[in-house]
């Protein structure tokens, strides 16, 4: 092993640590708030793996648009309901706390024990790839040309989504005193 | 490639997707549910950007984008219905949300 592949290991787990401990944190808090600021610092975790992943545009849009924007959208909306009067884990263990943890459970097992089987043979071998694999450049040259239908439609349904934000967030005003409806 | 296979890292994106998966069946907070989904969502991307590592093709990168947007798309919609609860004075919990047809 050279220096560099530890220094790669030791890096991958840090991530994992930190990817997976964020995670369950954002399903254990009680107060919403605080497993917001956890799954931000899922999200940061998983931009680490990103560029292990020589994915560098998407760690980059990833924290920004992601651990930037959105989150501070959610931010936002737990200011304004209120985190406080939260309530989170009812009474003991039913059957649907129950229920769940098993569904999870088992389809992580299935799932763990697929790649555990994919990873003797096909999954061994990855090809390389050359310095601008996962480059900005490159990434907009394929939107540009091989999924440009891809990214019309992606503008669609974010202009969509926004009208949607609007109208389910706008107040109602009085319909007598307005005129019209809305 | 150096360091872990994409094995470990496809391990780690199930694990992520499984964790928010047990979120949004577990906690009854629309605002957790969906932060849980965001979970699931991550854990899918890093599953896409590992296999496009693998087979050295930037369709995953581009398709992890894509879903980029429609996990930020999702979540306007989701705090759009979380604020509407809370201005009709809905308590915010999925379990009484069927005060929210009238």
């Amino acid at each position: 092993m050279s220096a560099g592949n530890i220094l790669v290991w030791i890096v991958w787990f840090a991530a994992a640590a930190g990817c997976i401990g964020s995670a369950l944190a954002v399903v254990a808090f009680r107060n919403a708030l605080f497993a917001a600021l956890a799954l931000i610092g899922n999200l940061i975790s998983l931009a680490v793996f990103y560029l292990l992943l020589s994915a560098e545009f998407v760690a980059a849009a990833q924290v920004l648009i992601y651990a930037g924007a959105v989150m501070v959208m959610f931010l936002f909306v737990i200011a304004y309901v209120g985190w406080d009067k939260d309530i989170a884990w009812t009474g003991g263990p039913s059957w649907q706390t129950l229920g769940g943890v098993v569904a999870a459970m088992a389809l992580l097992t299935e799932l763990v024990v697929v790649i555990a089987l994919g990873a003797t043979n096909e999954l061994r071998h990855s090809n390389h790839v050359s310095a601008d694999f996962g480059s900005p450049a490159s990434i907009g040259r394929l939107f540009m040309s091989n999924h440009l239908l891809a990214f019309e439609v992606i503008s669609i349904v974010l202009l969509v989504a926004a009208i949607g934000g609007v109208i389910l967030g706008a107040q109602r005003r009085r319909r007598r005193s307005a005129g019209v409806t809305r | 490639m150096l360091g872990p296979g994409i094995a470990w890292y496809l391990a780690a994106g199930s694990a992520v997707f499984t964790i928010g998966m047990a979120g949004v069946m577990l906690r009854r907070n629309p605002l957790i549910m969906l932060l849980s989904l965001e979970l699931m969502l991550n854990g899918a991307n890093l599953v896409l950007i590992a296999f496009a590592r693998q087979h050295g093709s930037l369709d995953g990168q581009v398709f992890a984008l894509a879903v980029m947007a429609v996990a930020a798309a999702e979540v306007v919609v989701g705090l759009g219905l979380v604020v509407a609860m809370a201005r009709r004075k809905i308590e915010i919990d999925a379990d009484l949300l069927s005060r929210l047809r009238k």
